[in-house]
């Protein structure tokens, strides 16, 4: 595959699980500073392009390039280093610990065995903690073990132990899952916020949220995508309506 | 002073100082040198013990194999010894002199390559450690760096103990078989079976076990065991925060691999003989069953644990052979069943609140004639709630910062 100025570029991309294609010859190029929505019905294939990106699941054809860096057969904590964030569909935070523990552990140093043994919490780590939990609303939850915290919290402190790498790319999935009105007013300007200088991947149901946050739309169905466009577009779009009204 | 008090409660040393108390002056004190002799025999059980914490209970991976590793550190000083009292002058009878007598029994003629390096202290020292890990680093980057895990890393390690065991029966003349290393006598011309000697051995002992648990505390309250902890129960988290999660793991188990050999070295010294049937299945189960008694995500419990079960197994297999293996099986599914955590849990959920109360009792009641007004209701609503929210109300109430401390680190006794 040729080189391209796109953070993320995927071209051809297939996976099928047991001859079902989840994922078919999928095409989708993601700019810097772009925040970009995927939305489609149920098994459109959201998650799982999500899953190839990161290295949850191996694709069985096509190519990822981040900045030009081949990674479909990349272990997943290497496609970490490189600067990609993933945040899971249902919250996944370390319950036991608290929310600056969890923060701390997120920090991208003292990542080997050894450095692990080695890492002081030093002053550095503190601010970066303190600047990334303002991010995110938590500042005064510092101390608070994170299984306390309400669903929606949770979801904000993963995106926090993401925003802790400074990736260029950030995957979230269903990031308002659960979330109160408020707590939504708060991610779409959360998600406006740290879509500066890196690009980001939304997959959503809401549609006013979508309509609120995305610079671009892409439509998956049966793991091919359908539309791509803005908001009003694609919400026009013949085709959209036809897969969303059908299901 | 504050300082110190944080140090102590983030290490544990109250606990560990106790433990240390009662075996380095209570039990010399108390019991003659055949009973000591025989607690230090347990306490190289407990070097596997602890290493257990550190793999199942904060690594989240259970093996079934330890032994192997207990039993090639023991080996490896049993062979250094066995050489030492294989002399020449002493194996003149023989056929070849000068070579282990279960080699002469088996036709062998002259010493096999592999015995050479254990002619050498420092090489033995060094085998003691480095070939348990070896073989614990072969075993685990295999299977984790495959992502395998749970239920059939206990099997393969299981598997792997059977193995190791035949392979030491089958080669009579180069391992002494079934009976094993006997007639272990002496240390560089050092008498090991002397009542001096085994005081000094017993001390040595208790000394690196204490030694082994300072250093797995120093890694549990590093990023390193709090990252273990994220895994064991966050693993996609950890792998998706950059970490290689097999790296993590491989270096446990190849720390508790260490510990083990470090104490079938121990054992070798201080028992004089060692035998295949301190690799197998069964010792290695027994091993799981010390650490659980004790309590998985306790060190210090993992000593006390096995401290018991072996006193209880010396007990009972005296009094009621035939029904000891069932009393095992018996106290292992209890444990599991009815207090997971095991002793250390017990004395968490249990001993420790009961005691916060009783002082909490205390100050509210000087408090209350005093006249001040916040200390009691706060006393005594953290005494009425459970142990977490107490946590979250102490941060508040400065005088009762010490009550829910303890809870807040994950694990801890």
């Amino acid at each position: 595959m040729s080189n391209t100025d796109f953070t993320l570029a995927v071209e051809d991309l297939t996976v099928s699980f047991d001859g079902f294609k989840a994922i078919d010859a999928f095409n989708l190029y993601i700019d810097r500073n772009e925040l970009r929505v995927i939305i489609g019905p149920n098994g459109a294939g959201k998650t799982t392009l999500l899953d190839l990106i990161c290295g949850r699941t191996k694709a069985s054809a096509g190519s990822i390039k981040f900045n030009n860096t081949e990674l479909t057969r990349m272990a997943e904590y290497k496609r970490v280093r490189l600067g990609i964030g993933r945040k899971f569909q249902t919250p996944s935070i370390y319950e036991n610990l608290t929310v600056f523990q969890n923060l701390e552990v997120s920090y991208p140093k003292g990542r080997t065995v050894m450095g692990a043994l080695a890492f002081k919490c030093d002053d550095e780590v503190k601010a970066r903690v303190q600047v990334v939990a303002e991010d995110i609303f938590l500042a005064d939850r510092l101390d608070l073990e994170a299984g306390l915290l309400s669903h929606g919290q949770k979801q904000w402190l993963e995106i926090g132990m993401l925003l802790m790498q400074s990736p260029e790319l950030l995957l979230l999935d269903e990031p308002i899952a659960g979330m109160s009105a408020r707590e939504r007013d708060l991610t779409a300007e959360l998600l406006q916020r740290i879509c500066k200088n890196r690009a980001v991947i939304v997959i959503e149901h809401d549609m006013e949220f979508v309509k609120r946050i995305a610079h671009k739309v892409t439509v998956m169905h049966q793991g091919k995508m359908l539309a791509e466009g803005p908001m009003e577009k694609v919400q026009a779009d013949p085709k959209v309506i036809d897969v969303y009204l059908g299901h | 002073m504050k300082a110190i008090q944080e140090l102590i409660k983030r290490y544990q040393l109250a606990s560990l100082l106790v433990l240390t108390l009662l075996l380095a002056v209570v039990l010399p004190l108390s019991l003659d040198i055949f009973r000591l002799n025989l607690i230090g025999k347990y306490l190289t059980y407990a070097f596997v013990a602890v290493g257990l914490v550190m793999v199942w209970g904060y690594g989240g991976v259970l093996s079934l194999g330890q032994g192997v590793f207990f039993g090639l550190g023991g080996y490896a000083m049993a062979m250094f010894l066995k050489l030492e009292a294989s002399d020449p002058v002493t194996t003149a009878i023989q056929s070849t002199p000068g070579i282990p007598d279960f080699m002469d029994w088996n036709q062998i003629t002259a010493l096999p390559a592999f015995w050479l390096p254990f002619k050498s202290l420092p090489l033995t020292l060094i085998a003691v450690i480095a070939v348990p890990t070896l073989l614990a680093w072969i075993i685990s980057f295999a299977m984790f760096k495959r992502r395998v895990g749970g239920v059939y890393f206990a099997i393969i390690t299981q598997a792997v103990a059977l193995i190791v065991t035949v392979l030491i029966i089958g080669q009579q003349g180069y391992t002494g078989g079934v009976n094993g290393m006997t007639d272990l006598k002496t240390l560089l011309g050092w008498d090991t079976r002397t009542n001096s000697a085994k005081y000094i051995l017993y001390y040595l002992c208790v000394a690196l076990l204490v030694g082994s648990i300072v250093l797995c505390r120093w890694i549990q309250t590093s990023k390193a065991g709090t990252l273990l902890l994220a895994m064991r129960d966050k693993e996609d988290r950890v792998r998706f925060s950059g970490y290689d999660v097999a790296d993590f793991r491989i270096f446990t188990f190849c720390l508790a691999a260490a510990l083990s050999g470090i104490g079938g070295a121990l054992f070798s010294l201080q028992v004089g003989f060692m035998s295949p049937s301190f690799v197998g299945i069964v010792p290695s189960v027994e091993m799981v069953i010390f650490a659980a008694v004790g309590g998985r995500m306790s060190l210090v419990g993992a000593v006390y644990g096995t401290l018991l079960v072996n006193a209880g197994k010396t007990y009972f297999s005296e009094s009621f052979p035939d029904l000891w293996l069932f009393l095992m099986a018996a106290l292992f599914i209890g444990v599991t069943m009815a207090f997971p955590m095991g002793l250390a849990g017990l004395w968490e959920s249990h001993v420790v609140p009961w005691w916060s109360k009783r002082k909490n009792k205390g100050k509210g009641g000087d408090a209350e004639p005093a006249g001040t007004d916040a200390a009691p209701p706060a006393a005594v609503a953290a005494t009425a709630k459970p142990a977490r929210q107490a946590s979250a109300d102490s941060a508040l109430t400065k005088g009762l910062s010490d009550v829910g401390a303890q809870s807040a680190i994950p694990g801890s006794i």
